[in-house]
């Protein structure tokens, strides 16, 4: 009984697990706007991108204010591989990314070991 | 005081104007300066007090590749502010600063503790004054160098603290872990007795804290994660912790759960080692990680910090910012050139390795010119400043490294996509060990699901997997930098390594560009020397580079030349001239015969040299046969030994030139080259490059970055030969500082030298998960009997991922082979 009951246990752990982690999707934040026409968003940068998903429009420039609030070395660099950008991210100062996409789709940004990410959805 | 035009301190008893009591000028030039436009120089003019010149600094952002667009108007200062305790303060320090004079707009973030400022004209030292005013104090955060300190600060706290930690876990672990074993060790009260109840019962209290002070970093690190919806190293090292520490409380304050006596056990031990193990293997990483960035700093570094400028006929002083272009600098013996230039009067030899990797010091002389932040060595010169700033070579190269360190190899994009999966197929592979040991395990299988579980939680690494291309990545672009190789990106080191031919244009690339002489062949009564002086004095007037050469080439034996009394050039043909009262002819043979020079000796030498790939001129002297003189391109001192290593390193190598069959095979003879593209048109170089892709050709191809852009854009890595302050970086995807050969083989060797690195990286890192998982597992208990410790376990975690990093750092150690061979 004991057994099964834990089995049992350890498949819902699992299939929590992977819907979790790997089906589900976070909410995303849209950009907002700014008076030069720029699309901006802060990403607050502390043991993950806060928000991790931002929603933007294709065509107009794209800036990514990102403010590193931790001395962890993981996340010192954030890399925008699909649009060539990268930074260094000191603790405590912003760092604006900018970029304008071109083609809709989504793009990730991710720390420098791939670890944290994040996405921009173009649409 | 202070100059407020240059910025200088002044002294009570420098120059003045009327009316600005407070001001000084340390020159005549600065005053008239002031004079001619006070307004732009006087912040608090009508104050007349706390006098400051109007500098302003702007942040760069630190990116590169974006678009410059959507920037704001006027310069931004930003600045550190410290002080602030509540969001009142912020609305105090930007109205202070919106009020001062200068300032367009301020905005003050809390949370940073930074305040962006835009400024027309208000001084830094103004605006800190302002902060200071309102009783907090600012400082300005611009500098690279700065943000380096701050940054290398920061680690060095969190490294501290790490190290607390880590003594705390100890001293708390060891004498938990000696009284978690009464059947092992003497002096322990047996099992089941009250008085080992009781001290587990303290282990329990006094690991609590290891679990939430030494390792706090796991909890947060955790759930910032899974508030992401992501999951990591943190995650697994706090659910392998947190369940050894709760299984063991548990069994201590309800053994009447546990209906078997076996069960009863605790792993405190576990909790307190593990986490110990841990965070010295995080303090020991920030550690390794902080010299795989020193190649930068050491670029960061190099930077001048003063130059002395002549200005109004004075030399003076000045901070490196206040250059402007056009500026006369002096620099004496020892001293740091500091931004780029051309040489206007005085002559030294010049220390370049810094930007070039060229070790033997450079000559230098009027007109010629100067790099930003090399070292002057033995004697004084001016030299007008071209380029400032942002601008100089070393800034530029500073911001190539930088992105490039940033920038990903492919093969990293393939350990991204396992990384991204790797951490919640831990946990699945931990949850299915904990149901196999408790189904199928012997008893007490609960004990055993849990250790097993524990044991696979904290092996698994999967820092060691995301560090082991990215810190290989950093040294090696690095490593290229200090030789004089600029890399531009991860893609282009990575690609290098995979290289099959090496197509190297001609011109400019294994030769010097530009002819010399070579050959003096007498065939009448006049002499060798005679003839050279009586050719090059006649070619003295002339403009043709053939010409330019064989004056230069009197010039190289000592020879004295005289000024030609007539000159006539017959363009494409040949020159003829009176040099001390004879009659000299120069040029090919079709001119001989038209000018009545019988010159059929010179044939068959002619055409040896011809053969050699030189061009040769016959001399008549008086109306007869004088001789022969040939000029050539002549190969660079280092292409012979730089092409026979890359045959050493199994690379096909070609050349590509507009030559005629003849010359190309004349010069690829006797470089030894393997392949020879001659006759090719500048506008065909491209595709001649496709054509050896077409046979499936890694190809490389080497050229100026000027005439054979599209070449280089068409290969698979191109490399651009830079020369002096030139560097075409645009051009191509790895450049050259120094312009010789001997960097293609050192780009090549890095390459395969880095990637080699990144393989033992990660076949280290996917070989210790892949192995160290299933045996955490338990795989060898059915047939060996054999468990692995969660202490162990976690020591092997600990240590994998400074492993990877400290082998990444081994290339900081790695030398051009070419470079060895000289040494020797």
């Amino acid at each position: 009984m004991n057994v099964l009951l834990v089995n049992l246990g350890g498949l819902g752990l699992i299939a929590l697990i992977v819907w979790y982690f790997w089906l589900s999707s976070s909410s995303a934040a849209t950009a907002a706007v700014t008076a030069g026409g720029v699309q901006e968003t802060r990403i607050i940068v502390k043991g993950g991108y806060s928000p991790d998903t931002i929603r933007v429009e294709a065509g107009r420039p794209v800036r990514l204010i990102f403010d590193r609030q931790e001395a962890s070395p993981c996340s010192e660099r954030v890399v925008l591989d699909a649009f060539g950008l990268s930074a260094e991210l000191p603790t405590g100062n912003d760092v604006p990314i900018e970029f304008t996409p071109t083609e809709p789709g989504e793009y990730e940004f991710a720390c420098q070991m791939g670890m944290l990410r994040g996405k921009v959805i173009v649409s | 005081m202070r100059d407020p035009v240059c910025e200088m301190k002044v002294g009570a008893e420098s120059l003045t104007v009327d009316g600005y009591p407070d001001v000084g000028f340390c020159s005549e030039h600065c005053r008239s300066a002031f004079t001619a436009d006070p307004g732009r120089y006087m912040v608090n003019a009508a104050a007349g007090q706390g006098v400051t010149a109007a500098v302003s600094t702007t942040k760069e952002p630190a990116l590169v590749g974006a678009p410059a667009a959507g920037s704001v108007g006027g310069d931004t200062v930003h600045l550190a502010i410290s002080g602030m305790t509540c969001s009142s303060c912020v609305a105090t320090i930007e109205k202070v600063l919106a009020g001062t004079p200068g300032v367009l707009d301020a905005r003050v973030n809390f949370a940073s503790e930074e305040a962006t400022i835009e400024v027309s004209t208000a001084s830094l030292d103004t605006l800190t004054a302002a902060v200071a005013s309102a009783g907090y104090t600012a400082r300005e955060v611009s500098d690279d160098v700065d943000a380096g300190d701050i940054e290398a600060e920061e680690r060095d706290k969190l490294y501290r603290t790490l190290i607390r930690k880590f003594w705390f876990a100890t001293i708390v672990g060891l004498p938990v872990m000696y009284f978690s074993y009464p059947e092992l060790f003497p002096g322990i009260p047996a099992k089941g007795t009250t008085a080992l109840n009781l001290i587990w019962a303290a282990m329990a209290l006094v690991t609590l804290p290891v679990m939430l002070w030494s390792g706090s970093q796991f909890y947060t690190g955790a759930w910032a994660a899974f508030k992401h919806r992501s999951a990591n190293m943190y995650t697994l090292v706090a659910t392998g912790i947190s369940a050894a520490w709760l299984y063991s409380t548990t069994a201590l304050l309800f053994p009447g759960l546990f209906p078997e006596e076996r069960l009863r056990d605790v792993f405190f031990d576990v909790t307190a080692v593990v986490t110990a193990l841990v965070v010295l293997g995080m303090a020991l990483e920030i550690r390794a990680r902080a010299k795989t960035s020193e190649a930068l700093k050491k670029l960061i570094g190099m930077q001048a910090k003063t130059a002395r400028v002549v200005r109004g006929g004075e030399e003076i002083d000045i901070p490196i910012d206040a250059v402007v272009v056009g500026d006369i600098i002096v620099v004496r013996p020892g001293e740091k050139i500091p931004v780029d230039g051309q040489v206007v009067s005085g002559a030294s030899a010049v220390d370049e390795s810094m930007v070039t990797g060229e070790p033997i010091p450079t000559e230098k002389t009027e007109g010629d010119t100067v790099i930003g932040s090399t070292i002057n060595k033995t004697g004084s010169f001016r030299f007008e400043a071209t380029r400032v700033g942002k601008d100089t070579m070393l800034s530029q190269i500073i911001q190539m490294v930088r992105d490039a360190q940033g920038s990903k190899a492919p093969i990293q994009r393939t350990v991204d996509k396992v990384a991204g999966y790797f951490v919640p197929a831990v946990m699945i592979v931990a949850v299915l060990t904990f149901m196999t040991w408790y189904t199928f395990g012997p008893s007490p299988a609960l004990l055993y699901a849990v250790i097993t579980t524990v044991t696979v939680l904290v092996i698994a690494c999967p820092c060691a997997l995301g560090l082991a291309t990215p810190t290989s990545l950093m040294v090696g672009i690095g490593k290229g930098a200090e030789n004089g190789i600029l890399i531009k990106s991860g893609d282009a080191l990575e690609t290098a390594h995979r290289i099959t031919t090496v197509v190297l244009d001609k011109t400019g690339t294994v030769t010097m560009g530009k002819p010399s002489l070579t050959d003096v062949i007498a065939l009448g009564s006049v002499d060798e020397d005679t003839l050279l002086v009586l050719a090059a004095s006649a070619e003295k007037v002339s403009e043709h580079p053939l010409g330019e050469a064989i004056v230069a080439g009197a010039k190289d034996r000592g020879l004295t030349l005289s000024e030609p009394e007539t000159f006539l050039a017959t363009p494409g043909h040949g020159i003829e001239g009176t040099v001390n009262g004879r009659m000299v002819v120069l040029g090919n043979l079709k001119y001989m015969s038209e000018k009545g020079v019988a010159a059929g000796a010179a044939e068959s030498i002619l055409e040896r040299l011809a053969d050699e790939g030189k061009t040769a001129m016959v001399i008549g002297v008086d109306g007869g046969l004088g001789g022969v003189i040939a000029v050539a391109d002549t190969i660079k001192a280092d292409s012979v030994a730089a092409i026979r290593r890359m045959h050493e390193l199994g690379l096909e190598v070609a050349m590509l030139t507009g030559d005629n069959v003849r010359t190309a095979r004349a010069i690829g003879a006797k470089v030894g080259i393997d392949r020879i593209l001659a006759e090719v048109l500048p506008e065909d170089k491209a595709s001649e490059v496709t054509k050896l892709q077409g046979e499936g050709k890694v190809v490389a191809m080497v050229g100026d970055g000027i005439n054979d852009a599209p070449a280089l854009a068409q290969s698979d890595v191109g490399l651009a030969m830079g020369t002096g302050t030139d560097v075409a970086m645009e051009s191509g995807d790895i450049t050259l500082v120094k312009g010789s050969l001997t960097g293609v083989v050192t780009a090549i060797e890095l390459s395969q030298a880095t990637m080699r690195n990144i393989h033992q990286n990660l076949v280290g890192a996917f070989a210790y998960n892949t192995l160290g998982i299933p045996i955490a597992a338990g795989v060898f208990f059915p047939f060996f009997g054999l468990l692995l410790s969660p202490l162990l376990a976690g020591a092997a975690m600990a240590f994998s991922s400074v492993t990877v990093v400290t082998n990444a750092n081994r290339l900081r150690r790695w030398q051009p082979s070419l470079v060895k061979e000289s040494a020797r």
